[in-house]
């Protein structure tokens, strides 16, 4: 009795691992896609689902399953949840804040299934608590922010004043600047996640005697910022990563942003040929200008379909093999994973302009070359 | 200089705060009703003002398209819903409430998306001033403080001085006496709801323009409207005035100056965010000390 009781357990685990097999890789994205946020998701969801439509057949061996996770770390949680127990997706993806981030990967990664970040890239999860399942296609967190430290410093800025929201990829920012910029700081301030109001602040630069202001607020906060210093009139020069700046934020902020300069690791005006298949195509499909969060998300897609191509997902070992060797065209030229399996690439300084009457960016040179990040050392995979 | 800037901030966020919380505490000391869907009418006010730019291209229609819609969405809702609730205890009319915020949140989002607007300010109103002691403040921000302040005179001249403030008087005191003396109690709280809305829409669209509209904006305004509420004394409207000042001033002066403060005693990282966290809880705080010092509030009747 207990011996057929067994066989049949067996044969069902067989029939479940097979039917497993056939089904090639299921994906489950869980983004932003309402609230003041939801202008990064859309870009990562869009990003993504153009990758897999330029793919055309390959992309038949990818399932996609997409949740809204409101910006939310508790619905973030229970999104991921579901998806691992109900929807038994094999990989994860897709999550723009590191707070999220930070509560569902290492638990998403302890059942098991791999994660490809398009976008948070928290220092927890790149140095000591770094994990063979755990890829960011990104960039590390303080990669843009070491890159316009980098910037302030060649450009001879001597005092600077900077700000962040007191969350882990605020306090990332602010260490990533100050380790390469040279000069002094002034102020440094920690905002409220979420901070609609920047008054006080804006109070703070114009009395500190700071020569320009770096600062690093995503989403609906950068917005809400950069509208009331132009109407404060403080006009010291502004400096930032990308996130302020980035395509699908210019439109709300306005001419009050011309002239920023800011440090990306991608522009849409990078000349090589994936990224011009992919900004005519974005276009094309999308009727508007791809943002930072619509590339990362569409080399995501690539970096998986290139492993899928090559590994079964049900043997982790080959997969993340295939992974590691980031064997796909990057819309960012070259790139590659380090040993802590996050991008070694080069940085740019952006430009804020006007094309005709879009807002948008240009590059105007190099910030830093092959970087890779400051935790890889402490990684010991 | 820096103190006198900051000063002003408290004093704005103050007068905005004033704004929603005057339209609560009317409506929470005349009829004894918790409003939770007081925030949704601060969004709708703002959702009205950006439509109404976009569309005709004047932020002061907005502006005025603003107090109408919250007044129309307030009278609606009166009849149609809190109505129902005066004799009910307050379980049920924060239960039906709150059902309110989530309709009006689908409603918006179902109508506007979940994108935030931005509205644009009229060239007059944009850009900063230099005020006596040369110090530059934004103009728009100036603004607030005026309507604020405008507002704070008309609802004490509205209160104190004509007939329908004497009505919602002696509604606060004693409705049924006010009632078999044969004032229309019904439209009498229709009137005095609409008027806390429209106050609250018309906070939503100047709030709106210098932050975004967005679905869900009223939520966090609405806790420290009834932080206001709470620290003025219920049905006070010059305790609502005093009360968003008091916390207007506590939270910015807080977020300002604590940081420095806290780096006199402990290393300088940490005191920024540590200060920054304190910052934040430093209302709460003051609300904890009045209800320690004065239960119904600093000018609260009721005890």
């Amino acid at each position: 009795m207990k011996l057929k009781r067994l066989l049949i357990c067996g044969v069902a685990a067989v029939a479940l691992a097979g039917a497993a097999q056939a089904e090639g890789v299921k994906v489950g994205m869980i983004t932003t896609l309402s609230g003041g946020g939801a202008g990064l998701g859309v870009d990562t969801r869009d990003g993504f689902l153009l990758a897999l439509k330029n793919a055309g057949d390959a992309a038949k061996q990818v399932e996609l399953v997409i949740e809204d996770d409101q910006q939310k770390p508790d619905v973030a949680v229970q999104i991921a949840d579901k998806m691992i127990q109900s929807e038994q997706v094999d990989v994860l993806t897709g999550i723009v804040w590191s707070n999220l981030a930070m509560a569902v990967v290492p638990a998403a990664v302890a059942q098991g299934k791999f994660y490809l970040s398009t976008n948070a890239a928290p220092s927890q999860l790149a140095g000591a608590g770094c994990n063979p399942k755990y890829f960011s296609v990104s960039y590390q967190n303080d990669n843009l922010h070491e890159a316009a430290g980098a910037y302030a410093t060649d450009a001879g800025i001597g005092k600077m004043f900077i700000m962040a929201p007191n969350y882990p990829a605020g306090q990332d920012s602010l260490s990533g600047f100050k380790r390469y910029y040279k000069g002094e700081v002034a102020n440094e301030v920690y905002t409220q996640v979420g901070q609609t109001d920047y008054a006080a602040e804006i109070a703070q630069i114009r009395n500190s005697d700071a020569d320009a202001v770096f600062f690093f607020l995503p989403g609906g906060m950068g917005i809400a910022f950069m509208k009331q210093y132009a109407e404060s009139g403080v006009g010291k020069p502004v400096i930032g990563p990308a996130f302020s700046f980035s395509q699908d934020i210019l439109p709300a902020v306005g001419d009050a942003a011309l002239g920023v300069r800011n440090t990306a690791q991608w522009s849409h005006d990078l000349d090589n040929p994936a990224n011009k298949a992919f900004v005519e195509s974005f276009q094309a499909e999308y009727g508007r200008l791809p943002s930072l969060y619509a590339a990362q998300a569409y080399d995501t897609a690539n970096l998986l379909l290139s492993a899928v191509a090559k590994a079964d997902v049900a043997d982790a070992d080959a997969f993340r093999a295939a992974l590691t060797e980031a064997d796909f065209p990057s819309v960012r030229g070259k790139f590659s994973f380090g040993p802590n399996q996050h991008p070694i690439q080069d940085y740019y300084v952006r430009e804020v302009v006007k094309e005709g009457d879009v807002l948008t960016n240009k590059i105007i040179g190099p910030a830093m070359t092959d970087h890779g990040d400051a935790y890889a050392e402490q990684c010991k995979m | 200089m820096l103190l006198a800037e900051q000063a002003l901030n408290g004093l704005q966020y103050g007068m905005m705060l004033f704004l929603m919380a005057a339209g609560l505490t009317l409506v929470f000391g005349v009829m004894g009703l918790i409003n939770l869907a007081h925030g949704s009418l601060y969004m709708t006010g703002a959702f009205a003002c950006a439509a109404v730019a976009a569309a005709t291209g004047s932020f002061w229609l907005g502006l005025v398209a603003s107090l109408a819609a919250a007044a129309a969405a307030g009278a609606l809702v009166e009849v149609a819903v809190i109505r129902r609730l005066y004799a009910r205890d307050h379980l049920d009319q924060v239960l039906a409430t709150f059902a309110l915020i989530l309709i009006f949140s689908e409603g918006a989002r179902w109508l506007f998306g979940s994108f935030p607007l931005y509205l644009k300010l009229p060239p007059s109103l944009s850009g900063a001033v230099v005020l006596p002691g040369g110090l530059h403040y934004p103009l728009f921000r100036l603004v607030i403080i005026g309507f604020g302040a405008a507002v704070a005179v008309g609802l004490w001249w509205l209160i104190t001085r004509t007939r329908l403030g004497i009505r919602i008087r002696a509604g606060e005191a004693d409705r049924e006496m006010i009632g078999a003396l044969g004032v229309d109690i019904a439209r009498l709280y229709t009137i005095v709801f609409a008027l806390g809305a429209a106050l609250a829409g018309f906070a939503g669209a100047l709030v709106g323009s210098i932050q975004s509209v967005q679905v869900g904006m009223g939520e966090p305004v609405l806790i420290l409207a009834f932080v206001v509420v709470v620290i003025g004394g219920i049905g006070s409207i010059k305790g609502a005035f005093v009360g968003a000042l008091l916390v207007g001033m506590t939270d910015t002066l807080g977020k300002a100056l604590l940081p420095g403060l806290l780096s006199q005693v402990v290393e300088a990282s940490s005191a920024k965010t540590v200060g920054a966290s304190l910052a934040s809880v430093l209302i709460y705080v003051l609300m904890a000390v009045v209800l320690i010092m004065r239960p119904q509030g600093l000018f609260g009747a009721r005890g």
